[in-house]
């Protein structure tokens, strides 16, 4: 890169750089910050022993990958549709964005579930309904991702992967009830007054906080994520127009 | 009359000014539009009578396909109306997707696919055309499926109700099998695509029609198995409706 280059880079350096910068580093900070507090920081959960006491700790990375894959895919339902209404791409960047990064998260719930299933519940997998609604999640936006790749046109791609992203959304809440009715036995942590509820408001103080801070962790980790994700692909689509400016 | 003008005098361009595509789409009411989508479903099925290449490809791999599980569960499921279930549902799911990668992708071989788009009917009627046809060979197929598994695993599948839930199930897989058909005829790989796109989004069509399947063989009542009923109708509406709207959306370029 040439000086003349690195000096207009520098020059370009905004607002918006330094604010992303900031996220960045605040999102470093709140992770090992959520590390310490889930290793050491959070007590032992007294009514468990042995191997389900440690198991127990990958809790607060299950619930806030959990937190980031229901983040990614709530922000691809809204981008697929107002991509649908308004033809701007910038809400197709933010559907793909939203379900490459919530699919990452969507693999990291149910990775950390399988490690602490084996201990708890002496099997690593079961068709518990949402073991089988986020696995069917994690498999349909892996569908999108390489359905949108077989489509050469940019605006036909934009297109048939909001209508698939429509679909893939909608037939999540039938294949939730569907799964349910089949069996379950996935513990109800927080469900208001719900009788089968387990937990939640027998939480320790320091278990409570650590939960607090998985939940701001993860919330930062997919903002930073998603928007760098969502510039990167900008800045592959304006190269790509240039590229064919240039041909 | 506006339907007789002749293909090589394209109609924008003359000066005949009654030739205009949105009105020869729409109008007539929904007699002329039941007529239109029997017209296409007609031509799909005349289609499959004279070449007979859809509907026997999916009749045989659908019996290999019983032939195969029945010979991969003999020896270890003590009784086969265990099994039976998944393996119909496995079957129908998977030998439709061969009839649905060439409801599109016939037309996009044969190059008619854009002389269909330039029919003077709502695009949806194409849809519902196609849906129709593809049904019909669904059900077809079903015809030899539930004797086979009759025969292979001595499981009697002749009940009402299964019969109910194999029309409504096959419904739903047909109405979004067609609408995803329709997305991929046109990509790169779209043999491949199709199934992948599909069976995640078929996972309620599957569970409800094995759930149902299962308990009717068990002899549970209504009250029991009739929920499985109410997901299926509910995906068959919600689907076919959703298609409707959307589908127009997929050739807008075209």
């Amino acid at each position: 890169m040439t000086t003349a280059a690195m000096t207009r880079r520098r020059a370009a350096t905004g607002g918006w750089e330094v604010a992303l910068l900031a996220l960045n580093v605040a999102t470093v900070i709140a992770m090992a910050a959520l590390v310490w507090a889930s290793l050491l920081y959070a007590k032992p959960a007294i009514n468990l022993s042995g191997d389900e006491q440690t198991a127990q700790r990958i809790f607060y990375l299950h619930m806030g990958c959990n937190i980031g894959a229901l983040a990614g895919f709530i922000v691809s339902l809204t981008g697929s549709i107002v991509y649908l209404l308004t033809r701007d791409l910038d809400w197709d960047r933010a559907t793909q964005a939203g379900i490459e990064v919530g699919t990452i998260f969507g693999l990291g719930t149910i990775v950390t579930g399988i490690f602490w299933a084996k201990p708890t519940w002496n099997t690593y997998w079961t068709w518990d309904p949402r073991l089988t609604t986020a696995t069917i999640t994690v498999l349909l936006y892996i569908a999108y991702l390489l359905f949108r790749n077989g489509i050469d046109n940019r605006q036909t791609r934009a297109r048939f992967g909001s209508i698939y992203a429509l679909f893939a959304f909608l037939s999540l809440p039938l294949t939730y009830y569907s799964a349910r009715w089949f069996r379950s036995i996935h513990p109800v942590v927080f469900s208001g007054d719900n009788p089968e509820a387990q937990g939640g408001f027998a939480l320790g103080a320091t278990m409570t906080q650590t939960l607090f801070i998985a939940a701001i962790a993860f919330s930062l980790l997919f903002s930073s994520l998603m928007i760098m994700r969502w510039r990167i692909l900008r800045l592959e689509d304006r190269a790509a127009e240039l590229r064919e400016e240039i041909e | 009359m506006t339907l007789t003008a002749p293909s090589h005098n394209p109609p924008l361009s003359g000066p005949q000014t009654d030739l205009q595509p949105a009105s020869m789409r729409t109008e007539g009411g929904w007699r002329a539009y039941l007529r239109k989508v029997a017209a296409i479903a007609a031509k799909d099925l005349r289609a499959e009578a004279r070449a007979k290449e859809n509907l026997s490809a999916m009749i045989a791999f659908s019996v290999l396909a019983v032939v195969v599980f029945g010979l991969a569960f003999d020896l270890r499921v003590p009784r086969a109306d265990m099994v039976a279930p998944g393996v119909l549902w496995v079957v129908l799911l998977f030998a439709g997707v061969l009839g649905l990668n060439r409801v599109f992708g016939a037309e996009v071989d044969r190059g008619s696919l854009s002389a269909l788009l330039l029919a003077p009917v709502d695009r949806s009627a194409i849809y519902f055309g196609k849906v129709i046809a593809q049904m019909a060979f669904m059900l077809a197929m079903e015809a030899f499926v539930v004797p086979i598994v009759l025969v292979i695993f001595d499981v009697n599948l002749f009940s009402p109700w299964i019969l109910a839930g194999l029309l409504l199930g096959t419904l739903g897989y047909v109405s979004v099998g067609t609408l995803f058909a329709a997305l991929t005829a046109s990509t790169r790989a779209r043999e491949t695509m199709l199934p992948i796109l599909l069976l995640p989004v078929m996972v309620p069509i599957f569970v409800a029609g094995v759930g149902l399947t299962a308990n009717i063989l068990d002899g549970r009542e209504f009250t029991e198995f009739g929920r499985w009923f109410l997901i299926l109708a509910v995906y068959d509406l919600v689907f076919i409706t959703i298609a409707f709207l959307i589908f127009d959306l997929i050739w807008e370029d075209a």
